[in-house]
């Protein structure tokens, strides 16, 4: 169907079923439970899962099938971000003209940043993304964040092409060409696709449980399908069976006669554009574009994520990013007093003792957790949850008594 | 004139740290073949070495002075550090005083054996993975090294004094025959970059005119064959990773006067230690160094007014665009070696 | 590459499917069923703290979370009842808000408008905050008040001390207790004329963000209109630690004051950098050279150490003030936590009991009511004599402290000392010149 075998079918099946269903999976316990702490059916979470996803599955194109280290992706993002934020400014709030800018302006910086760095290889690639990175942070917070309209006027430039430290917000007075300047009351108008906006949600409120629909997720995670079957569809090509070529021998490949160059610029440029898109979602659900985006740290979280999951899988990545932000936002809000409820019914002394010992890996401290998971993960489990899925199945699997015995037939000896 | 002198020095003192730095991770790199993304938690720890003697030494106990009071009306309660009790107000302030210049003996032999600890219990199952593994377990273990002290120590910078004896600052321009008051620096950062040269030095006559640092070197240059003539490798490698991070933590303990030590500050310097690693050429000892001192002077230049005002904010990615354009033009780096990571 | 097939029944079908899902059945109720964002309808209402635990202003996060709890404390009837027993307007019972007990969740901001926004979200949609406070920086501050007016909720701001707050960039549904740059500014450069003289050049290094820009602009014009003369002005970068590269410069510029527009960690490391090169006890043109601060905290004087020995500054409130509500204050912070509150915590705390107030006066939590209750408040016994909350741009108009730091200090808290209450007279300035549009307060839902 679509064009994929029916292994890969079901796995888009899954995914889809995962993200419909996000609502209903996310949010397990009732509301006002002393396990309520954990649930993530809010729109903010359920919509950086699905972004995070797509830049995931983006830079798993990248360094899953080549093998090419990339920290810069977070410049895509910002990039992917500002650009939307323009269009906002510019055109009017439909979210999907802003994506289209996101999606042109980010490939056209990685057709930029990718003809360079990828002159080189190794780590003098990753470095030379890292420095692309650091400096459109640089330029994003300072050197484009300078009035360009002059010190009287006070127009659209007037806090450069970004806006600096604070970022690139909306205002009143922005032009809006072809949408409304301002929405009712008198306040800015809202993201929307053709009139539906983001930010809408409706609740089903089912006994003590409640569910949250929000427009905005359901749109993002529509895109996240989109992009994850793309990404199916590269895999299976034989596109993508050159990239993995050059992964595992490149000089091999140079001496077959195929040159490497375009397939890796064209790798880069699609995984950039994910990454841009993925900037461009997160402007359109929360319309602030802010340069901490483009700090190489927000690359190396999507490096996590990727690891994380599993590089080089197609779930892995999906897997990852989810992971990561519900430990992220859910993980670093619990705080002492919530612990000490939940060990209420442990005797006194040994409730401090378990508390002392958990605190510093949650709240504050999950950083910590994140880290030490990382850690374990590519020491034991370099393939990532996937992996470690994997193994569970075949340690089911293997409990079925296996008959070994030859068939009778010979083999060559090779 | 004198701007630039200054910028010189600036650039001089900034690229001792990054110098510092990159010298030690060539160091791994270069005997080890281990990209090692958490070096510059060593050079964090190495300030929090400095940090912890400090309050050891300041330890101290509480007394309630009755003829003060404090905010709320209370008697005051002042806190009096055992050193006191132990050698007297006077040298228990010099022993306080001088803090920072102490934590070097503790810092050494401290930085060693972390550094042992890192490599024996995890790096050196890393000696044959690919480098991209390399890089993402030392990143983990970099997130976890600055969450432990986070943890410990809070979010806050700690402030750290120099010893009150180096405080001001020296006239260098009245030397130079310059009007007095025009170019004037402090003394610790003078400080800083002596002591920079000399561990530097000391590393490279190390590994220059001792046997050790001859095998070490012998085992930079072809590991295999030196395992084959029969001497143990591993043992000095080892060391070596321990004294690439009782280098990194130096620096970091005698950095704590210029700029209060945080748990972010190994984050902040590995990735312009990393770039000054690469343009120096992996691999090559004198390239690091070369370059840490090379970008350092390059940043400050590009921080003065003239150059700010054509060009606002290029400071702070100058060193990004050199880079770029030295990894452009000499692929291997300023000094580096054929053959090096070129897979 | 493969060709896709897409055949007609395959397009049939999906469009089939898609728009059975877009007739959902109504069993859904839309979020817009309460009357305004987040309702408070049990016997609890929830306040969100979105304050910096990580980051240049740590500090000042974790003694605003301190301010901030034991105003819940006292807003639910125990301690002391702090500043309730002073404040001038006796709505507030000690039973919560409106009978319903006070709870809090807390975000950290990270001093990022990105980290600052999804902290704000997330407690407004999945905690259900009805009212967000806190902060110590202004482009954090602007970030989540634009982002409370998106979602229908109040934003107290805690400490944020750019104009752009309720100047440029002011909202209908954002507070803001703290004073500003025009008023630090107006204050400022009268005792620095008095006491420096009236024929000065001035160097300015500047945090590069809204705060910054402001800061600098209002002392620049201030200074200038006593006789100051403005010789450069370097924006440095809020994450910079070294400051060394900045300073080195103006030992050559011709000026005899340096202004350090910097807050939180950057003063710190602006003033220890510039103590280091020696120019505290230089000379320049035939006068000492001097420093200013324009806007102090004792938490970074007490990271400046004995740096900060007689430069000037300005503070929105001190604790060694003696009227009857900062003395109130100190008592009740100083039993609970052991040391003076700063005045980020003081700002932090007042916002969140007039928040209360508000409500209580106006008989709901409504965002629209709240405002009606806040619009032209004037209130006193809040530690900063008669102030105004005045209803043109939500900004409150008081009295602003100039202060410098004690040559002697006695304690690690007793820093600074206050050298003159500048009059709320003297710093009122017109609604108008910030520009900006407050906009209509939105409920939300």
């Amino acid at each position: 169907m679509l064009g994929l075998d029916k292994k890969d079918t079901y796995l888009l099946l899954f995914v889809a079923a995962l993200t419909m269903l996000a609502p209903f999976l996310l949010n397990p316990f009732p509301e006002g439970s002393a396990m309520a702490q954990f649930n993530a059916g809010y729109p903010d979470l359920m919509q950086r899962f699905v972004i995070f996803g797509v830049f995931a599955i983006g830079f798993n194109i990248l360094f899953g099938l080549t093998g090419y280290l990339s920290f810069g992706h977070a410049a895509f993002l910002g990039v992917g971000s500002y650009a939307a934020m323009w269009m906002f400014k510019l055109f009017g709030m439909n979210v999907l003209p802003a994506l289209g800018l996101s999606l042109v302006m980010s490939g056209l910086f990685a057709v930029l940043i990718g003809y360079i760095s990828l002159r080189r290889s190794g780590i003098y690639f990753s470095i030379l993304t890292l420095a692309f990175a650091m400096m459109s942070y640089s330029l994003a917070y300072s050197v484009l964040a300078t009035d360009m309209d002059g010190p009287d006027r006070q127009g659209l430039l007037q806090k450069g092409l970004t806006g600096g430290e604070t970022g690139l917000q909306l205002t009143l007075e922005d032009p809006r060409i072809f949408g409304e300047q301002t929405a009712g009351a008198g306040n800015i108008p809202v993201p929307n696709l053709f009139g539906r906006e983001m930010r809408s949600a409706a609740e089903l409120n089912v006994g003590d449980w409640v569910f949250t629909f929000s427009a905005g997720y359901y749109f993002a995670a529509l895109i996240m399908l989109l992009s994850f079957y793309l990404s199916i569809r590269i895999f299976r090509s034989p596109f993508g069976m050159m990239l993995r070529a050059i992964k595992s021998n490149q000089q091999r490949l140079n001496y077959t006669g195929l040159n490497a160059k375009p397939y890796m610029l064209t790798a880069f440029v699609v995984s950039g554009m994910y990454a841009g898109l993925a900037g461009g979602l997160m402007a359109s659900m929360d319309p602030l574009a802010g340069p901490e985006r483009m700090f190489w740290t927000a690359s190396g979280e999507v490096v996590l994520m990727t690891i994380l999951g599993g590089v080089g899988t197609l779930l892995g990545p999906v897997l990852g990013a989810g992971a990561i932000k519900y430990m992220e936002n859910i993980l670093s809000k619990i705080n002492s007093d919530i612990l000490h409820q939940w060990f209420a019914f442990l005797p006194d002394g040994l409730e401090d003792f378990v508390i002392t010992l958990i605190y510093p890996f949650i709240g504050k401290g999950w950083h910590l957790t994140l880290g030490l998971i990382f850690m374990a993960v590519v020491i034991f489990l370099p393939g990532g949850l996937v992996e470690g899925g994997q193994r569970i199945a075949r340690m089911f699997k293997r409990k079925k008594p296996t008959t070994d015995t030859p068939d009778g037939k010979t083999t060559p000896a090779e | 004139m004198e701007a630039i002198i200054l910028q010189i020095l600036n650039g001089l003192d900034k690229g001792s740290a990054y110098a510092l730095i990159a010298l030690g991770l060539t160091l791994i790199f270069g005997t080890l073949g281990v990209v090692n993304f958490a070096h510059g938690a060593l050079f964090m720890i190495g300030a929090f070495c400095a940090v912890t003697l400090s309050r050891i030494i300041s330890a101290s106990h509480t007394i309630v002075d009755d003829t003060q009071t404090d905010f709320l009306g209370n008697p005051l309660k002042v806190e009096v550090p055992y050193v006191y009790d132990w050698f007297g107000q006077a040298t228990g302030d010099a022993i306080i005083d001088w803090a920072v210049p102490l934590s070097i003996l503790f810092a050494i032999p401290v930085m060693i054996g972390i550094g042992v600890l890192m490599e024996r219990g995890l790096i050196k199952h890393f000696y044959h993975r690919p480098h991209a593994d390399q890089i993402l377990v030392t990143f983990g273990l970099a997130i976890v090294l600055q969450e432990i002290i986070k943890y410990y120590y809070g979010a806050n910078p700690i402030p750290t004094p120099a010893p009150s004896a180096f405080t001001g600052s020296f006239d260098f321009g009245a030397l130079m025959g310059f009007d007095p008051g025009q170019i004037i620096y402090p003394y610790w950062r003078i400080i800083y970059f002596i002591f920079a040269a000399i561990i530097i030095g000391g590393v490279f006559a190390f590994l220059q005119f001792t046997t050790f640092g001859m095998v070490v070197r012998a085992g930079m240059a072809d590991r295999e064959t030196v395992q084959l003539l029969g001497i143990n490798i591993d043992k000095r490698f080892t060391l070596m990773f321990g004294i690439a991070a009782a280098v990194a933590g130096l620096a970091g303990v005698m950095y704590t006067p210029i700029n209060s030590p945080n748990y972010h500050m190994g984050m902040d310097f590995l990735v312009l230690s990393f770039v000054v690693v690469v343009v120096g050429g992996m691999g090559s000892l004198p390239g690091a160094v070369l370059a840490g001192f090379l970008l350092g002077i390059v940043e400050s230049f590009a921080s003065m007014r003239v150059v700010l005002d054509i060009m606002p904010g290029i400071n702070q990615i100058i060193i990004y665009l050199v880079a770029i354009i030295i990894l452009l033009t000499r692929p291997r780096g300023l000094m580096g070696r054929k053959g090096v990571m070129e897979d | 590459m493969s060709n896709p097939t897409l055949s007609r029944r395959g397009v049939l079908k999906t469009g089939a499917i898609a728009g059975a899902g877009v007739a959902a059945p109504t069993i859904f109720t839309a979020q817009s069923a309460a009357a305004f964002t987040n309702e408070p309808t049990g016997s609890s209402v929830t306040l969100g703290f979105n304050v910096p635990q990580s980051g240049p202003y740590a500090d000042e996060g974790a003694d605003e979370l301190r301010a901030y709890e034991l105003a819940v404390e006292h807003l639910n009837g125990g301690g002391d009842g702090g500043l309730m027993n002073t404040f001038s307007s006796k709505a507030l019972q000690g039973n919560g808000i409106m009978g319903k007990k006070v709870e809090y969740v807390t975000g950290d901001t990270q001093t990022k408008s990105d980290a600052a926004r999804a902290s704000a979200r997330s407690m407004i949609e999945k905690d259900g905050a009805v009212m967000i406070t806190g902060g110590s920086s202004s482009g954090v501050a602007v970030a989540v008040q634009a982002l409370c007016q998106e979602a229908g909720v109040i934003f107290m701001a805690g400490l944020t001390h750019s104009n752009d707050t309720t100047g440029k960039d002011k909202k209908a549904n954002g507070f803001r207790h703290f004073f500003n740059s025009y008023m630090t500014g107006a204050a400022l450069a009268p005792v620095l004329a008095n006491n420096y003289g009236t024929d000065r050049k001035a160097y300015h290094l500047t945090a590069d963000y809204n705060w910054g820009y402001t800061t600098e602009e209002a002392v620049r014009t201030s200074t200038e209109a006593m006789g100051w003369e403005t010789v450069g002005t370097v924006l440095t970068p809020l994450t910079q630690t070294d400051f060394s590269s900045y300073i080195a410069p103006v030992l050559n510029s011709g000026a005899d004051v340096l202004v350090l527009n910097h807050y939180g960690g950057n003063m710190v490391n602006s003033l220890t950098n510039a103590v280091q090169f020696g120019l505290r006890e230089r000379q320049a043109n035939g006068k000492n050279f001097e420093i200013v601060v324009p806007l102090y905290s004792r938490l970074m004087a007490k990271g400046a150490g004995a740096n900060v020995k007689g430069i000037f500054g300005s503070t929105n409130w001190h604790w060694s003030l003696q009227d009857e509500g900062s003395k109130q204050f100190v008592q009740s912070f100083g039993t609970k936590y052991g040391f003076p509150p700063s005045q980020a915590a003081h700002t932090c705390y007042v916002q969140a009991l007039l928040y209360a107030d508000a409500v209580e006066r106006a008989g709901s939590f409504n965002p629209c009511a709240v405002g009606e209750a806040l619009k032209d408040f004037e209130f006193d016994g809040m530690g900063n004599g008669k102030t105004l909350y005045r209803g043109e741009d939500h900004q409150c108009f008081k009295d602003v402290l100039v202060v410098k730091g004690k040559e002697n200090p006695t304690s690690e808290f007793d820093l600074l000392e206050i050298v003159e209450i500048t009059p709320v007279s003297q710093v009122t300035y017109d609604a108008s010149i910030f520009g900006g549009d407050l906009g209509t307060c939105n409920p939300g839902a």
